[in-house]
């Protein structure tokens, strides 16, 4: 299942909690399905908690590239970007998959390699939504993040993943009930729904109800707090 | 009743202040809780709140001293180091009785640590910190949702006995995000609180906040009086919750984080004919002695799972009279006990029995 054509590169930002990590892990798996090279970039230097490299050994084992700072989860708390970076965004043959930073901080430090995406222009820009985030609950809300982020960073959105969800509590009514508030955003920013993001557990009941839907397999793990 | 969002729970404990009418927030940037300042930066200024980042945690605390002599509802918050910054401030909000909020998101220590979580500051928190003799109340939630429902209580507690309040959270409960339901707004009385300074329009004697008292006696007064008030505190605001105790042989003893993997534990545990049941405090002070005194003539040991070097283990062998043995199950640095770590302590445990 593919929900949207291929771009070389492909970027995830929005507000921070609205699960840019876990669509990336997810969607850099899903290329990977396809045979394609595929590096997977953690551009967010300004949460320490949550990293991509939490999944390092997912990443091994299908062949996955991964650059992220080489001080994440060290002793070293330098929010520094890590020069491979620009190997990625200057190929032309790798697949790159881009965690950004949550919110216009964290896109900040998207800036500096914007004018090579745009000269190439073979990129997806995905803003990630979640309507249960209390600071992205309304449209005018969620245009506003949106518009900080495009003001940090400067690249313009390109669409849209509507990840819904309130976690494990999530019911595929959560994710039904999201599909006018994205396309409410969707409108107001002249870009697509490029896919709508579900727990695998809830893939099959919402397969024929949703356009474009992607089962996220791989979740952060909730193993010690499910009771 | 508000619909369920999902939040981080420095987000929840943010809002909860704002909707518990909280419009003073000053605070100073550290990992794990930069998200309330974060959030706080992004709401107050759309509601006429104050959002202020201080040149100090120090200069923070004071501005929360200026605050609460007011009689308004004032927060800060910070990490384990910072909160030792603002000690001298937390003396003297006590001394002078003022109520505020400070919300300690716990990191490894000591020193500048780690920025992983821990349960370190537990001596800190309910020893009184800072000099003097003095306690602030100390909650301990577990959970996104407890973030949200202490931080109200906190605000509730610290004006009914006009002093400070630490909501003492770890990392964990800082940083993890769970679905919420956040509390209705509180509509808060506008009448000047009769300590408070907020003016006298030559219409009455001045109210003086302060916590000088050059005269011994007076100041020994003081500190008697402030004393009784703790000592109806520790008769009414005691607050805990007991999981599986109805048969229990152990009694686990955990608070935050190690008390939502110790449940885990138990039913793990359970599921091996093990009898396990714990006692959750939810004020770390005052701390409930009753239920574990009494837990104490039932049970065969206790076992208290805590993510520091078993500071908490000392307060329940004072609450139990040391009646029965407790053993420690602690990590520290910022690791986290996981269910193997409890389960392994229960099991030493069922076999020591009561030696």
């Amino acid at each position: 299942m593919i929900p949207l054509e291929t771009k070389r590169l492909t970027l995830f930002a929005g507000h921070y909690g609205s699960g840019k990590t876990n669509i990336a892990v997810n969607y850099a798996l899903m290329l990977r399905e396809q045979k394609l090279p595929v590096t997977v970039a953690d551009l967010d230097i300004v949460n320490p908690y949550f990293r991509t490299l939490d999944s390092e050994a997912v990443f091994r084992e299908h062949g996955i590239k991964l650059i992220c700072s080489q001080f994440a989860n060290s002793n070293v708390d330098a929010p520094a970007m890590p020069k491979e970076v620009y190997k990625i965004i200057d190929s032309r043959t790798e697949y790159g998959v881009l965690d950004i930073g949550g919110d216009d901080r964290g896109a900040l430090a998207l800036g500096r390699y914007v004018p090579s995406i745009i000269e190439e222009n073979d990129y997806e820009m995905l803003l990630v939504i979640n309507k249960a985030r209390p600071l992205t609950r309304t449209v005018p809300d969620t245009l506003d993040v949106a518009q900080e982020i495009f003001n940090a960073c400067r690249l313009p959105f390109t669409g849209i993943v509507n990840n819904t969800n309130l976690g494990p509590e999530t019911t595929s009514d959560d994710v039904l009930s999201s599909i006018a508030y994205a396309d409410e955003v969707s409108k107001a920013l002249g870009i697509p729904v490029k896919m709508t993001c579900c727990d695998e557990k809830l893939y099959e009941k919402l397969k024929d109800r949703v356009e474009n839907l992607f089962p996220l397999s791989l979740q952060k793990l909730y193993y010690h707090l499910n009771s | 009743m508000q619909e369920k969002v999902l939040m981080k729970g420095n987000e929840a404990l943010a809002e909860a202040a704002i909707l518990a009418g909280c419009r003073h927030y000053f605070g100073y940037p550290i990992t794990p809780q930069t998200e309330v300042a974060a959030y706080m930066s992004k709401k107050m200024p759309k509601i006429g709140g104050v959002f202020l980042q201080a040149e100090s945690e120090i200069a923070a605390i004071n501005m929360v001293y200026g605050v609460a002599a007011t009689g308004k509802r004032a927060m800060t918050s910070s990490s384990s180091p910072g909160i030792a910054l603002k000690c001298e401030g937390i003396s003297y909000l006590a001394g002078s009785d003022l109520p505020a909020l400070i919300v300690n998101v716990q990191r490894g220590g000591p020193g500048l640590g780690g920025i992983q979580p821990s349960q370190s500051d537990y001596f800190l928190a309910t020893r009184g910190p800072g000099h003097g003799d003095f306690h602030v109340l100390v909650l301990a939630p577990a959970s996104v949702q407890e973030m949200a429902d202490m931080t109200l209580k906190g605000f509730e507690l610290a004006e009914k006995y006009r002093m400070p309040c630490m909501l003492l959270a770890d990392g964990t409960m800082g940083q993890m995000m769970e679905p919420v339901v956040l509390p209705d707004p509180v509509e808060l009385d506008k009448t000047p609180k009769d300590w408070a300074v907020t003016g006298t329009e030559c219409k009455r004697e001045h109210h003086i906040v302060n916590s000088l008292y050059l005269s011994p006696a007076e100041l020994e007064k003081l500190n008697l009086e402030r004393f009784e008030r703790y000592k109806k505190i520790e008769e009414e605001e005691c607050m805990w919750e007991e999981y599986m105790m109805e048969d229990a042989d152990i009694c686990i003893v955990s608070c935050g984080i190690t008390a939502r993997v110790s449940r885990n534990a138990i039913l793990e545990a359970r599921k091996q004919g093990i009898k396990v049941g714990m006692i959750r405090p939810i004020t770390l002070w005052p701390f409930p002695k009753k239920p574990l005194l009494a837990a104490a003539d039932k049970v065969k040991s206790f076992v208290s799972v805590e993510l520091n070097m078993g500071q908490m283990k000392e307060d329940i062998e004072l609450a139990i009279r040391c009646k029965k043995p407790v053993y420690g199950c602690t990590r520290v640095g910022g690791m986290i006990t996981t269910v193997d770590d409890i389960l392994a302590a229960i099991k030493s445990a069922a076999e020591k029995g009561e030696e």
